[in-house]
């Protein structure tokens, strides 16, 4: 049986990589290996899961320099001469080996006003919201994240920049300035103005380039960055 | 933990490289550019006494790096502002391409021309 | 500086850059043209000598990178160097200024 060389980081922000044996099976995913390695190797190993499907976004990790979604990768297609290196998202504070702190990447789509604002109530009639319509189309385009930190961690600019809202918490509002039904963008659209907002973009596309669902959080910020414009000649902002 | 060059080796992110080296060394050159043309106001003599000065192949090699810069920062510009301002999905790649082509091309028409 | 004042300077680096790629298509096809018997001061100076409409257009010219290029050099020195704030705002503001100035001396020098 072959086996597979896999680097692991243990420790903190500080800390080192550490080599393990894993036997090398067919259609192993990152996270199978990982979970190998702390069940069989050792069981000090720190890392995150839950869905194992895709759906929940708690399971992203660096595999060989780039962020992913561990459970949906499979080892052949990242592993270069039967290696792999496993780290921790960037971008994010590491708690313990693979597990970061998410509460940066959260806090800033508090800050982005990601959440929905209406002003119906369970009294009123439904909203009739036509699916072929412009703002229903680009809120389909944006509106799949999972909340992985995939975009977050592979962005320079949330590196260059400490205040950056980030690709994710940006796409977020954007699919909520198009939501027919919201109510609050006047002040969405000043959070997500700005240095520390969607002009700060550079459009590196990272994020785009790593997104597992597809989405183009890049594509989302340039319409921000047209919103706010708009707004701004409004004298709304 | 910060990003290495495994995870910026993207045709955009190498664009955005290309974009920002560009702009700033075309912004360091400026100043060198609007000095030289101001040895016009000592009088024809005076700007022809430096563009003679100029006549020398590490000159004329730098010069046409500056208008490959200069176009390469142009036509990356515009890439950026399409992107920026339009709606787009699926041509963002080749839009690389052709900015890619016209500093080239600039680059090439200036060189045959100096020589 | 308020966020209204930072949305405000990426919009003025974009309208800006719109102009710009127009004037430096227009400088390209002429830096192209202007080399092809090799420069002259002769040659560059008959062309804008008292030419109002060349004067124009490297006023425009100028205007334009100076707006451009120092809200490109914040970012690029935010970014690299983490100095952000009052400072670095009024710091590129004077680049700017002495952008303009510099810049009006030369297209003065090849018009008058």
């Amino acid at each position: 049986m072959s086996t597979l060389s896999v680097k692991v980081w243990r420790g903190t922000e500080s800390g080192h990589y550490q080599e393990f044996e894993v036997p090398r099976l067919e259609s192993q995913t990152v996270l199978d290996v990982v979970t190998y390695i702390q069940r069989s190797l050792d069981p000090t190993l720190s890392y995150r899961f839950a869905c194992r499907v895709g759906m929940c976004g708690s399971c992203a990790m660096t595999v060989n320099g780039k962020a992913r979604w561990t459970c949906r990768t499979h080892v052949s297609k990242v592993a270069e001469n039967d290696c792999i290196e496993i780290a921790p998202l960037h971008n994010l504070p590491v708690v313990k080996d693979l597990v970061t702190d998410m509460q940066p990447f959260f806090d800033k789509w508090a800050q982005a006003q990601g959440r929905f604002q209406g002003n119906k109530t369970r009294k009123d009639d439904f909203e009739r919201v036509q699916p072929e319509s412009r703002e229903r189309t680009l809120v389909d385009a944006g509106i799949e994240c999972i909340g992985c930190g995939v975009c977050y961690s592979s962005c320079d600019v949330v590196a260059w920049n400490p205040d950056y809202l980030g690709p994710a918490a940006l796409n977020r509002a954007w699919t909520l300035v198009n939501d027919v039904r919201d109510t609050g963008n006047k002040t969405r659209l000043a959070a997500v103005a700005g240095d520390a907002g969607c002009h700060a973009c550079h459009t590196h596309m990272s994020c785009t380039e790593r997104c597992p669902k597809q989405l183009s959080p890049t594509a989302g910020i340039a319409g921000l960055k047209r919103a706010v414009l708009t707004a701004a000649l409004k004298g709304e902002l | 933990m910060k990003n290495d060059f495994r995870a910026r080796s993207h045709p955009a992110y190498w664009a955005f490289i290309v974009h920002r080296v560009s702009g700033l060394l075309l912004s360091l050159f400026l100043p060198l550019h609007f000095w030289a043309l101001g040895q016009a106001l000592q009088g024809e003599a005076g700007l022809e006494s430096f563009l003679r000065w100029t006549d020398r192949p590490l000159l004329k090699f730098a010069e046409t790096a500056v208008v490959v810069l200069l176009a390469m920062h142009m036509a990356g510009g515009v890439r950026l502002l399409m992107l920026e301002f339009m709606a787009w999905r699926d041509w963002q790649k080749s839009l690389l391409a052709v900015a890619a082509g016209v500093s080239l091309a600039a680059g090439l028409a200036f060189l045959l021309n100096i020589v | 500086m308020n966020v209204r004042a930072q949305a405000l300077l990426w919009v003025a680096q974009r309208y800006s850059a719109m102009v710009l790629a127009l004037c430096v298509i227009v400088h390209l096809i002429t830096m192209i043209y202007a080399v092809r018997n090799g420069l002259s001061a002769a040659e560059i100076l008959g062309r804008t000598r008292g030419n109002t409409a060349w004067a124009g257009f490297y006023a425009l010219f100028v205007a334009a990178v100076a707006i451009h290029a120092p809200i490109g050099l914040r970012n690029i020195i935010s970014e690299t160097l983490g100095w952000r704030g009052r400072s670095l705002d009024i710091a590129v503001l004077v680049i700017g200024l002495l952008l303009v100035l510099w810049g009006l001396r030369a297209v003065w020098a090849v018009f008058g």
